[in-house]
């Protein structure tokens, strides 16, 4: 079974339809890429998944349990909402670090936040604490900062930043981690450090959906990839299969374009 | 006329000065919050009638406020509803809270919108996004206009002796009756140094809110 089912999720903004039915699935441990031109909906589906922007119609189920069915969730609880977008991390193209907490704190805050909320007694709750704490130093040990623990987001490189975005989203252990063009804002030189860290999270069967302009990279880690065009999925499949032997016409078009070098 | 006795009952009036710049302080910075929130509500009549509040309190003389608060009511009912000094406080937290909440609107408005979207996403509620990570970088943002507004705060209070209240002026005023002039000139003194510790206190605080970036 799947760990991921999105059936037919369409959103309009006003008169203007960004998805036009979306449909796919993504197992356990896969990366998945959405490629496409700039307007084709790829931000928005990626958004919907976190929930971000609620989808007029579709649904989405994780292990085959429907999470969101847009007939039933007209008008979504802010306590359901939140368990919802649980099941989904989001890195931001913008990276949006928390600029008075240092890096340790901006790890820690959204896991100390949620274990407030529960009733626990103060030696359960250390004992939690302690957890999260380790947990936040485990992730900063894989991103690689470990030095820069106590470094304000305004002290780091955007490269720096965004890898800590990507230890924050991990610490609440989603079962779905997704980016929006994660290297879109950074310098060419520092891409590299941040498509690094999400290719060992491959290595270490983190499920993954990927919004990206960097074919190569593309190409590179995932298992699927999905070309979107004007609000629909235009070709699907593996990365051979859409990389070197795209069958639509506009992917072929997009590729040309992406790929051509100067 | 000794200048230690000028200057005791000078200070007798700063210390009416200093009561209501605190009083109008505390009540108004938390009454602004609540002011630019509704005028920042999705209920549209709410917003629109805070709004036009705003706009009458911003836009009629603070002295005229401070007069129609004392005597209007006594006009009406045939008797004065508050006191002097009530009246002058309930004036300046109106006058000032609204002030403060454009300020408080403005702050809020200018953070980007990633840093809800980055604690929404995080699973946090609405109001953990507001007080744990929107209301330090608000602060960050709005200290110097409040600063300014406070420093003014200090000079207003003079207003309050439309209604006889004895604050500093009007002390000096007492004096000017007889022919003297220099208690007059003197208050600025007074205002200087009250207006320089908050400059410094203001220093601090921004001092303080240096270590990030927002």
């Amino acid at each position: 079974m799947a760990l991921l089912e999105v059936k037919n999720i369409t959103k309009s903004f006003g008169k203007t339809e960004v998805l036009k039915g979306i449909d796919f699935s993504l197992e356990q441990g896969k990366v998945l890429s959405i490629i496409g031109s700039s307007g084709s909906g790829k931000t928005t589906l990626l958004r919907c998944l976190n929930f971000l922007e609620s989808p007029d119609t579709g649904t989405i189920s994780i292990n085959g349990k429907t999470i969101y069915n847009a007939e039933q969730h007209k008008k979504i609880k802010d306590d359901e909402l939140r368990s919802m977008r649980l099941h989904f991390g989001l890195v931001f193209q913008s990276f949006n670090l928390f600029p008075q907490y240092n890096v340790i704190e901006n790890i820690t805050l959204a896991p100390k936040l949620r274990l407030e909320e529960e009733k626990l007694s103060a030696a359960q709750k250390k004992a939690r604490i302690d957890e999260i704490n380790e947990n936040a130093w485990a992730l900063l040990k894989k991103i690689d900062l470990t030095e820069k623990a106590k470094s304000y987001p305004c002290e780091l490189s955007g490269g720096q930043q965004q890898r800590v975005a990507i230890a924050r989203a991990l610490a609440l252990s989603p079962d779905i981690l997704c980016f929006d063009e994660p290297t879109s804002a950074l310098d060419p030189e520092l891409t590299g450090e941040v498509l690094r860290v999400i290719r060992e999270l491959k290595d270490s069967n983190c499920t993954m959906i990927v919004v990206t302009h960097e074919m190569e990279f593309a190409k590179n880690i995932s298992d699927e990839v999905i070309f979107m065009a004007n609000g629909v999925i235009e070709e699907q499949g593996t990365p051979e299969d859409v990389f070197d032997n795209p069958k639509s016409p506009l992917t072929q078009s997009f590729l040309s374009k992406s790929l051509e070098s100067f | 006329m000794g200048f230690w006795e000028v200057t005791l009952s000078l200070l007798e009036g700063l210390e009416q000065t200093c009561l209501i710049f605190a009083l109008t302080l505390v009540l108004a910075l938390p009454l602004g919050l609540v002011i630019s929130f509704a005028s920042m509500s999705k209920f549209k009549p709410l917003a629109y009638i805070t709004k036009v509040f705003v706009w009458i309190i911003r836009g009629v003389p603070l002295m005229l406020q401070v007069i129609i608060v004392f005597y209007v009511p006594g006009f009406l009912l045939g008797t004065p509803l508050f006191s002097r000094f009530a009246s002058v406080i309930a004036a300046f937290v109106i006058n000032y809270a609204c002030y403060f909440s454009e300020i408080y609107r403005g702050g809020i408005e200018s953070i980007s919108k990633g840093q809800y979207e980055a604690g929404q996403v995080l699973g946090m509620t609405k109001s953990q996004i507001f007080f744990k990570i929107v209301l330090k970088q608000v602060v960050k943002r709005i200290l110097p206009p409040i600063s300014n507004e406070v420093i003014t705060l200090v000079k207003d209070t003079a207003l309050a002796r439309v209604i006889m209240i004895v604050e500093i002026i009007q002390a000096a005023q007492n004096y000017a009756a007889y022919g003297f002039m220099w208690p007059l000139f003197y208050t600025a003194v007074f205002y200087l140094i009250f207006v320089g510790i908050l400059t410094l206190l203001f220093g601090y605080f921004e001092k303080k809110l240096d270590y990030f970036k927002a």
